[in-house]
């Protein structure tokens, strides 16, 4: 678990306690409270879970040549699954962290003695675990209604792809959560993660692009992440300069995360 | 950073002199101002907090009290000036290791239960306080299972002032803590502070209710459009606050004004109603030197002022 967790920042300087440990155990205690807040209060995740299995069940099963051929009912699966892991990640914790702002309970948090690792990896544990959920419904459907399979042999790969997925996605709503009102946040996520799925080849395989667009393609995280979750599952080989973007953005979005945290000041002004 | 060892002269000795002859201030505040747009919040504040102190700021709301706080435990930065605790800036969390700070407006995470609040802040603490012997001490040990969300206004303040206490601290914040407490309830959260200010702990407590900062503090900062207005004992503060409203008919505005004139402690007339009003630091004095003058007066009315109304003087005073 400890290698998902993003290692941006300087040293700040250090508590008596060893640092690592430190920040260790209070990534897991501020991801408890925050898994069990969400646990406790989950409408806001259920409908972000529900769209790409209806998207499934609408777009892909009804297409005998994709549903009824494995590959293709694989990878139609596969690049939704990555959208769904994008999404959830962007929505809830980009709106999430957006409304968390507004409310008293953030500052206080931040007059802790505690940087800004370990409530960040906190929120990046949570969008690794709601990723496992909302994958959950589209295994369902993509499993029992088209010829979509996994191997037990594939299972390792593909849940390491939603570890990887998951994460910089998380990092992007934070770093738009941690930067804007809600009511912008809503905005930004959806201006934002609509057209990256498309331009992505996460609704459309990206196959079917035109040149330009599939160059464009090849720098989004999107794509990235739609490379990573098919290969995984179906055992397509996955080109190097996919894993490379996907990796380039995660540090970008580690960083403007941490730098965010750092010049949020909440929404108190007085 | 906010550091500025531009000004060494001024800023470091405090820290350096005072090693071998006393302890280093807790919280040590120079020249600080803030601004939030086009708004000054704090204008050239200081303020040196020495070990074991309890501190009350006291404050009309907007007076920049929240603000100085804010800049004490890390949330915000000053424009310019310096802060430090325990000698050390804010904004870095090793030196908020020993600092107790309460959430605003009783803002607690509606879904966790108490016990679950109680460990996420203690598990930032080398030596925190048993969950068990804190909840029991602010009468809230029956509820550890409640969710947050189900308790009424009195024991979420209550949740939110042993938030504060967690972690054993040196230094606690206190941000207008019992805002919207019955009586009985304000008068318990006040035996509970002062036992653990007992402890040994500096607690610097902000507050709009002068009743409140009698209770509590023995050294009193008034602010006032974010800047320090006076800064005493308590009784010294008192009766600089205390001021007394007189109303009375004088036969003309000149009348008023000349009584103003004459006394130095009575503030310029304003009119109310058909009467002149007056603030005075003694009431008493004012109506002798209208006997002694023979000024024709009627419908005499001295009562107490409030405390936004002697907070206007001290500010006109200060200009």
């Amino acid at each position: 678990m400890t290698t998902t967790t993003p290692t941006p920042t300087p040293a700040l300087s250090p508590l008596t306690e060893g640092r690592l440990v430190r920040d260790v155990r209070l990534t897991l205690a501020h991801f408890r409270a925050q898994l069990l807040e969400m646990i406790r209060t989950p409408v806001a995740v259920i409908g972000n879970l529900l769209f790409p299995s209806i998207a499934l069940l609408f777009f892909v099963v009804p297409q005998a040549a994709i549903a009824g051929d494995p590959v293709l009912a694989t990878a139609a699966t596969a690049q939704l699954s990555a959208f769904a892991i994008a999404s959830t990640c962007m929505f809830t914790f980009g709106l999430g962290v957006a409304e968390d702002r507004e409310k008293p309970f953030m500052p206080f948090l931040r007059t802790l003695p505690v940087g800004a690792v370990p409530p960040l990896a906190g929120r990046v544990l949570n969008g690794i675990m709601w990723s496992f959920i909302a994958l959950i419904p589209l295994a369902l459907v993509g499993g029992l209604l088209t010829e979509a399979t996994l191997s037990w042999g594939r299972l390792v790969p593909a849940l390491a792809a939603v570890v990887g997925i998951a994460t910089p996605f998380t990092l992007l709503g934070l770093a738009i959560g941690y930067s804007m009102s809600t009511k912008a946040a809503i905005a930004v996520v959806q201006v934002t993660m609509f057209p990256l799925a498309f331009a992505g080849g996460m609704f459309m395989p990206p196959e079917i692009f035109p040149r330009w667009l599939d160059l464009i393609s090849t720098f989004t995280p999107t794509r990235g992440a739609r490379e990573l979750f098919v290969s995984a599952t179906t055992g397509a080989p996955l080109a190097g300069v996919f894993v490379a973007v996907l990796v380039g953005w995660t540090v970008v979005f580690a960083a403007l995360t941490t730098i965010a945290y750092r010049r949020d000041e909440g929404r108190n002004y007085r | 950073m906010t550091t500025t060892p531009a000004t060494t002269p001024a800023t470091s000795p405090g820290r350096t002199e005072r090693v071998g002859s006393s302890e280093a201030a807790v919280v040590d505040v120079r020249d600080v101002r803030r601004t939030f747009g086009s708004t000054v919040a704090l204008d050239g504040v200081s303020l040196t907090v020495e070990p074991g102190q309890l501190v009350g700021l006291l404050g009309p709301n907007g007076a920049g009290k929240t603000t100085l706080l804010s800049l004490l435990s890390g949330l915000r930065r000053p424009d310019s000036g310096t802060v430090r605790i325990f000698g050390g800036d804010p904004r870095d969390p090793a030196s908020r290791a020993s600092l107790g700070t309460t959430p605003q407006e009783t803002g607690l995470p509606e879904p966790l239960r108490v016990s679950e609040v109680v460990d996420l802040v203690s598990r930032h603490f080398p030596d925190p306080m048993p969950a068990g012997e804190l909840l029991e001490r602010f009468g809230l040990g029956d509820l550890t299972r409640r969710q947050t969300g189900s308790l009424s206004g009195g024991q979420k303040r209550r949740l939110a002032v042993a938030l504060a206490l967690v972690g054993r601290p040196q230094l606690v914040l206190l941000d207008e803590p019992t805002t919207g407490l019955d009586v009985e309830a304000r008068h318990e959260l006040w035996t509970a502070l002062r036992s653990f200010h007992s402890d040994g702990a500096t607690v610097l407590v902000t507050s709009h209710y002068l009743e409140e900062i009698e209770a509590l503090a023995e050294r009193v900062v008034v602010v006032g459009q974010g800047r320090i207005l006076a800064d005493d004992s308590l009784s010294r503060v008192l009766a600089t606050v205390a001021r007394r409203k007189v109303l009375v008919r004088l036969p003309d505005p000149a009348a008023a004004q000349a009584l103003s004139t004459a006394l130095p402690t009575v503030s310029d007339p304003a009119s109310e109603g058909d009467r002149f009003a007056f603030l005075a630091a003694d009431a008493d004095e004012l109506v002798r030197h209208l006997v002694r003058t023979d000024t024709p007066f009627s419908d005499l009315e001295v009562r107490g002022a409030s405390l936004e109304e002697a907070f206007i003087t001290l500010t006109k005073e200060s200009r």
